[in-house]
This record gives structure tokens, C-alpha cells and sequence, in this order.
């Protein structure tokens, strides 16, 4: 035991998670209502309550990460605090792995396994024959069941440039990685403007291919389980790369302050991860819910 | 490997001073503040959640309806089975987690010491949302903890929502925790605290995390389809929009099987510190622990099906659950093995902690033994959806997971408070919940063999003494835990002086530090032998 131990920084008493829960809370429970007020289109209070929640939780987020990034820049945390946060992260991006797992899982058995029993596969001869005896399983599902029709979102085209475009953009948030790592300043900067930037052309094409998907192919999220595992998943994912480009642009400003060194940006390389693995999530999205 | 110290500039005139007032526990960071209060709350939902059992015991004392509605029953069968597995055990073990993981294996705190607060406070909102929506007109869920589609989709109430958000945010909680734990364990092992010295609690804990992480994201997204059939039109789980209800099984139990491990995994590392304890003899068998501890783990992704063998599946996936559920009791044989054989020519004696471990050990086999029966494809049929699953959850629950919570709080009592608890009123506690969960339970067995099914108010008259019988014990087991709260109460308030080592026999780093155990611990790392 010859080596020197550091500080293991345990901070002192925070109002912020506190903070935190209460702004859950009124996410929650502003949600809860809201989702039926808006289904029944009747009024209430849950649209209220539900902003004021994320009024709550990003008050609390700038308070949360101002009081870490200060105690980031005056020298408090140690390595083995920046192992913490890293391996902190990487299980939080397990967690979110295991999310979007439920949702393929879903779609998974929904096309190999629902859709053959409900044309009579497997020991299902009488489902079929009782249930729907017109019904012909086939992928994407144009025609339900229950006779919902839709058209099918073709992989070429948008979604091949949306591809393309997430990918790019992994590649250049690397090269701001290794601009960091290599003290090129001006490169951090440029990469990493140009990853945000790709990030947010990806989501504006997004929502116009949504809006293809409503206005011209008829595809909706109550067009049966297709649209569903469609929407939901695209969807999430979008959601994901909104948080991700949010993550980045704050991680950019902090670049412009010039907080990071080449052997101290944990925010950094966060955010990369967490971007690499929305990347990760969007090409087996793409694989699975346009091309096969 | 680095260390531990916990003061920086700023606070060193606080040093080891508790801050005062409510503040501290709204804004604390600390592990032992933390694992106090996931440990008080979880109490206090047992007792909620143990009331909402008490409506049903009554309103099962006899066939016919007597005192409520039955869809307030069913209510009462969804909150109970709620709140009792996330209110109650999760938060006990994570708890206990808190209290002892940093204290066992040498370290200041818990990693993330302010995430660590966010994932407690989270859980009060997420359950007061979730009886807030017992009010609602219409009522709250009556779906079952398990939310079976389409029940929770096609035929739930308005408080759906609710509780989907409020299942959100308790998964939040669950997995900052175990990101909490995991990280703990894996970097701030005082030096010298290796993999395989680690005390059992500790590695049965890393596991459990690993679990959290894996499934509470599974359940996130099972009820996110669940809200989004509701209310958005989806047809996950409506076979007329091509999906299918029993997909949602499959998502449920693919999360709720390894939650099953979550809830016994810790209960496991109490038991394994426990009996060495007071057998005085070191664990038999360490390393064939830890290696059934993940074997068990990783089994656990193996066998949700058999949940779901009346659902139709084809009979290869059948047969393929049933010997995969099957494969669960070697390990878990193993364990039990170890245990007696740690206690072989032991030098025991019989302190309260003791006896609910050595209870435990019994019961809980028990309970296994009935799961064994159950994973039985063809037998299954039969027992599917009676009293005998309920008997046989409750055994591994409430004798298994519970009684290990029990005896982990006498046994570590001592450490929190500086005081011996009543050793008599300790007893009485564990004879009168001894007896009384038996008279519980047991007899449910039969009935559920005969064919009474489960989660219906009402019954055929040839139920109706063996119900008699099981409400009488449900009601002696409920004021069993009264004698509980007045021992923690007294235990709390004063007693005999605990020393350092408590028990005779027990070893570890958490032993090592006074009684109580001062508010910052392992400032400085200890020296691992």
C-alpha cells in the first residue's frame, strides 16, 4: 500500500434531489391527467401541472450541474470520482439498451410469431378460422385484422439520407473527441457544431417524414401494429436524439468556456456515448423497422 | 485503487456533525440518512399495503359478499400486490443496501451520493400518486399488480394513467439505485477488499443491481405500450390491429421473473451473513455461493414463460420454460445446502436474527418446493390461477424475502441504533409471526389444490372454514408486526449498550466500526487482511 490515495468526494447537503423528486411528481401525476383530459378533450388542471414539472426539473437540472461543474472546475473530484460518473453512465445506457429491447422484442413477436398464429400457424387453425378467416399475415402489416389499411414507409429515400446522416454525424462527433484529446481547440469546435447540426437535420427530416406518413401513406399510430412499432420506436429514438443534441449543446457551450482538458472531460465523453449508442439504437432501427 | 476521505474545504467545520432539523432529511447525502429513510418508508407501505390485505382477509371470512364492492377488492389485490413489491421489499432491501454495502466493504459513502437522495424521494410521490388514484370516481387500478392486457388496456378506468406514470417514475428510482450500487461496488472497494472477500450481502446486492438494471427499463416499456393502447390507439396487445394480448405476458414476466430474484437475491445474502454468525463458523462454501447467485441470476432471463404455460404457447416452448425453471433449484439447492452445512457442529445459539434466518431456511424451501410443482408444465394447468400460486408467492414473499428483512433489522439494529433490542419482545415478535403466517398460509395449499381461484371475493361454500381459518391467521400475522414496531420504537429510544462487535461471532468491517455507527464512516480506507 505504497501509492497515494485521493479524495473521494462526498458533497455536503443539496436541495436538488429533492428538487428533482418533486418535479417527478408533478410530471407524473400532470401527465396522468392530462393524457385523459386530452383524450376526452375535456379540461383540466394535468396540462398545467405537467409543465410545471419540467419548468421544476430543468430548474433543478441547471442547479444540479452548476453546483457538479463547479465542483468539477475547482479541483474536488478525483479520478476515482470521474470512474464513478463513467461507469455511472455506461449502466444508465444498459438501462436505456434494455428500453428499446422491450420495444423490438415487441416487434419481433408481433412479425414472427402474432401474425402467423393469427393466420392460422402453430396450433392456431381455429383462431384464424373463427376470428378473421380473411386475414393474411405479411410485413409490413398493410391490412389488419380488424381492416385497417395503410401504406408502407419505404427504406430508400429519406430514411437512407436520415441514415446517412446520423452516421456523419457519429464520425465528426469523433473527430471533436480527438480534437479534444490532441488540444486541436478548433476542431473540438467545428466537429462538434457540425455533430449538433447533423442532429438537428435528422430531426427536422424526421418530422417530415412523419408528416409523409400521416398526410400520404395514411400511416398512423392507430394503423395497427405496424404503425405502432413504427411510431413508438422512431419515435423513442427521436426523443433520445433530442436529449443527445441537448446534452451536446450544452457540452459545446462548456467547449466555447473553455472547461475541458484532454485528460478531464467526463461531460464529453458522456454525451459522445450517449450519442454513439442513439446512433447504435438507429441503425438496428433501421435494419429491422424499414428494410426487413 | 483509490481512496476515501469524505471532507473538502468548505465543510470541515460541520465535520461529523449530523445537520439538524427537517433539512436534513430533505436535502441529505448521506448513506446511513438514505438507507434510514428507505427503511422507515418501507414500513410504513408494509403496514399499507399489509391493511389493504387485512380488507381482503375479511372480506374472504366467509363466501358471500360482506363489506366491499368487488372491483374495491380487486383494487385491493392490485394495490396490495403493488405496493407490497415496490413499496415495501425493494425499498427495504435498497435500504439495507445503503445502510450496510458502503460500511462492508470500507468505503466513505455510496458513489453517487446525491443521486442516491433523488432515487429515495422519488418513491413517497410515486406511491402517493398511486393511492391518490384509489379516489379517483371509478376507482383505482383493479387490474392486478400484474396488469394482464387487456384488462389494465380495454377495460381499466381513468386512473390507467396514473398509475402507468407512476410505474415510471418508481423505475427511475429502482434503477438510480441499483446505478448507485453497482458503481459503489465495482470503485470504492477499501484496498485489499477483493471480489471474493467480499461479504455475500455485498455480492448478492451486485447481482441484484445488475437485474434492476436489466428489467425495470423492461417494465418502463411494457407500460408505455399499456398507456398507449389506451388512450392513443395502438393495438400492441388487440389481436384486431395484429398484435397480441399475450405479448404483453411475454414483456410482463420477461421483467417480472428476474424481479421475483430481485426481491430473494438480497434476503440470500442476509441469511449467508446471518447463520455464520451464530453458528460461529465461517460460511461453508463462499465461492459455490457466489456462483449460485449468478447462476440464478442468469437463469432468471430463462424462465419467464412459465408464467404462461395456459396460454397456449406451443409445446416445445413449454417444455423448454419447464426445464429451464427446473435447472433454478440446483443452485438454489446449493445455497440451502450450504446454509445447514455451515451450521453442521456449529456452536449456535438462537438470538432473534437467528430465528427468522433459521425460519427463512425452512419456509422458504417450502416455498420453493411449491414452485417446483408449479413449474411442472402439466400439473401447472391445474394450479394455474388458484390459491395454491398465491400460496406459494407468499411462502417465498412474505417467509422468504420479508422474514430475511426482519431478521436483517434485528441483527444490524444493534449497529444503527447503539442499542441491544428487547431480546423477549424480539422472541415473542418471531413466535407470534411464526405461528400465524403458518396458519396463513399453509392452508392455502389445499384450497387452491381443490380449485378455489384466486383474486374473485367470493367463493363455493366448501371453502368457507378453510378461509375462516386463513383470515384469523392473516389477522393474528398483522398484529404480530405491531409487536415489531414496538420493539424497533424501544430499541430506537434507548436499551442495553451495544459494543462494537454486537454478536459473538460476527465478523466483517461493518463490525469493526462502534455501535452506532458513527454518522461518516471510513473516511480514511481500512486495512483489508
Amino acid at each position: 500500500m505504497n501509492k497515494t490515495y485521493e479524495k473521494y468526494y462526498v458533497p455536503a447537503q443539496s436541495p436538488w434531489p429533492i428538487v428533482g423528486a418533486v418535479a417527478l411528481f408533478l410530471i407524473a401525476f400532470g401527465a396522468g391527467n392530462f393524457v385523459n383530459e386530452v383524450t376526452k378533450q375535456q379540461p383540466g388542471f394535468g396540462g398545467y401541472v405537467l409543465a410545471a414539472g419540467f419548468a421544476v426539473l430543468i430548474f433543478m437540472l441547471f442547479g444540479w450541474f452548476k453546483n457538479v461543474i463547479d465542483e468539477s472546475m475547482s479541483g474536488l473530484y478525483s479520478a476515482q470520482m470521474d470512474r464513478s460518473f463513467r461507469q455511472g453512465m455506461s449502466w444508465f445506457i444498459l438501462s436505456e439498451v434494455m428500453f428499446f429491447m422491450a420495444f423490438f422484442g415487441a416487434l419481433f413477436y408481433g412479425r414472427v410469431i402474432a401474425l402467423d398464429w393469427l393466420s392460422g400457424g402453430s396450433n392456431n387453425a381455429m383462431t384464424f378460422e373463427l376470428l378473421w378467416p380473411e386475414f393474411e399475415a405479411m410485413w409490413p402489416l398493410l391490412k389488419t385484422p380488424g381492416g385497417i389499411e395503410t401504406q408502407a414507409m419505404p427504406a430508400s429515400g429519406l430514411p437512407l439520407i436520415n441514415t446517412a446522416i446520423l452516421v456523419t454525424s457519429s464520425i465528426t462527433l469523433h473527430f471533436a473527441h480527438v480534437g479534444l484529446e490532441q488540444s486541436k481547440r478548433g476542431q473540438l469546435k467545428l466537429m462538434l457544431l457540425v455533430t449538433i447540426l447533423l442532429g438537428l437535420t435528422f430531426l427536422s427530416l424526421q418530422v417530415y417524414e412523419y408528416m409523409h406518413a400521416y398526410h400520404d401513406l395514411g400511416l398512423t399510430l392507430a394503423s395497427g401494429f405496424y404503425g405502432n412499432t413504427f411510431f413508438l420506436l422512431t419515435g423513442f429514438h427521436g426523443m433520445h436524439v433530442t436529449l443527445g443534441a441537448i446534452i451536446l449543446l450544452f457540452v459545446f457551450f462548456r467547449v466555447l468556456k473553455g472547461h475541458f482538458t484532454p485528460d478531464n472531460h467526463f461531460a464529453f465523453q458522456a454525451g459522445a456515448w450517449y450519442w454513439h449508442f442513439v446512433d447504435v439504437v438507429w441503425l438496428c432501427l433501421y435494419v429491422f423497422v424499414y428494410v426487413l | 485503487m483509490s481512496a476515501v476521505v469524505t471532507d473538502h474545504e468548505h465543510d470541515h467545520e460541520h465535520h461529523d456533525h449530523k445537520p439538524s432539523g427537517i433539512k436534513r432529511w430533505f436535502y441529505t447525502t448521506n448513506h446511513k440518512d438514505i438507507g434510514t429513510m428507505y427503511l422507515v418508508f418501507a414500513l410504513i407501505m408494509f403496514f399499507i399495503g399489509g391493511t389493504m390485505a387485512m380488507v381482503i382477509r375479511a372480506e374472504l371470512f366467509q363466501p358471500g359478499m360482506q363489506f366491499v364492492e368487488p372491483n374495491f377488492f380487486n383494487q385491493m389485490t392490485t394495490v396490495h400486490g403493488l405496493i407490497m413489491v415496490f413499496g415495501a421489499v425493494m425499498p427495504a432491501f435498497t435500504g439495507l443496501a445503503n445502510w450496510m454495502i458502503p460500511m462492508m466493504i470500507g468505503a466513505p459513502d455510496m458513489a453517487l451520493p446525491r443521486m442516491n437522495n433523488w432515487s429515495f424521494w422519488i418513491l413517497p410521490f410515486a406511491f402517493l400518486i398511486l393511492l391518490i388514484s384509489l379516489f379517483l370516481p371509478g376507482g383505482g387500478p383493479n387490474f392486478g399488480w400484474t396488469f394482464y392486457a387487456p384488462l389494465s388496456t380495454k377495460y381499466s378506468g381513468d386512473s390507467t394513467a396514473l398509475f402507468v406514470f407512476s410505474v415510471h417514475i418508481m423505475g427511475i428510482s429502482s434503477i438510480m439505485g441499483a446505478i448507485n450500487v453497482i458503481v459503489t461496488i465495482f470503485n470504492l472497494r477499501a484496498p485489499g477488499m477483493t471480489w471474493m472477500k467480499m461479504p455475500l450481502f455485498v455480492w448478492t446486492w451486485l447481482i441484484t443491481a445488475f437485474l434492476l438494471i436489466m428489467v425495470m427499463p423492461v417494465l418502463a416499456g411494457a407500460v408505455t405500450m399499456v398507456l398507449t393502447d389506451k388512450y392513443f390507439g395502438t393495438s400492441f396487445f388487440d389481436a384486431a390491429g395484429g398484435g397480441d394480448p399475450v405479448l404483453f405476458q411475454h414483456i410482463f414476466w420477461f421483467f417480472g421473473h428476474p424481479e421475483v430474484y430481485i426481491m430473494i437475491l438480497p434476503a440470500f445474502g442476509i441469511v449467508s451473513s446471518i447463520v455464520p454468525t451464530f453458528a460461529r463458523k465461517p460460511l461453508f462454501g463462499y465461492a459455490s455461493m457466489v456462483y449460485a447467485t449468478s447462476s440464478i441470476a442468469l437463469l432468471s432471463f430463462l424462465v419467464w414463460a412459465h408464467h404462461m404455460f395456459t396460454t397456449g404457447m406451443p409445446v416445445f416452448a413449454e417444455l423448454f420454460f419447464m426445464y429451464c425453471t427446473m435447472l433454478i433449484a440446483v443452485p438454489t439447492g446449493v445455497k440451502v445446502f450450504n446454509w445447514v452445512a455451515t451450521m453442521w457442529r456449529g456452536a449456535m445459539t438462537f438470538e432473534v436474527p437467528m430465528m427468522f434466518a433459521l425460519a427463512f431456511i425452512v419456509l422458504f424451501t417450502i416455498g420453493g418446493f411449491s414452485g417446483l410443482m408449479l413449474a411442472i408444465t402439466p400439473a401447472d394447468f391445474q394450479y394455474h390461477d388458484t390459491y395454491f400460486v398465491v400460496a406459494h408467492f407468499h411462502y417465498v414473499l412474505v417467509t422468504g424475502a420479508v422474514f430475511s428483512i426482519i431478521a436483517a433489522a434485528y441483527y444490524w439494529l444493534p449497529k444503527w441504533t447503539g442499542h441491544m433490542y428487547d431480546e423477549k419482545l424480539g422472541q415473542w415478535h418471531f413466535w407470534c409471526s411464526l405461528i400465524s403466517v403458518n396458519l396463513l398460509f399453509f392452508p392455502m395449499h389445499f384450497v387452491g389444490l381443490a380449485g378455489m381461484p384466486r383474486r374473485i371475493p367470493d367463493y363455493a361454500l366448501q371453502f368457507a372454514d378453510f378461509n375462516a381459518f386463513i383470515s384469523i391467521g392473516g389477522f393474528l400475522f398483522g398484529a404480530s408486526q405491531l409487536i415489531f414496531v414496538w420493539v424497533l420504537v424501544k430499541c430506537a429510544r434507548g436499551g442495553e449498550k451495544a459494543t462494537a462487535q454486537v454478536w459473538e461471532g460476527a465478523e466483517g468491517l461493518e463490525w469493526e466500526v462502534p455501535s452506532p455507527a458513527p454518522y461518516h464512516t471510513f473516511e480514511t480506507p481500512p486495512v483489508i487482511k
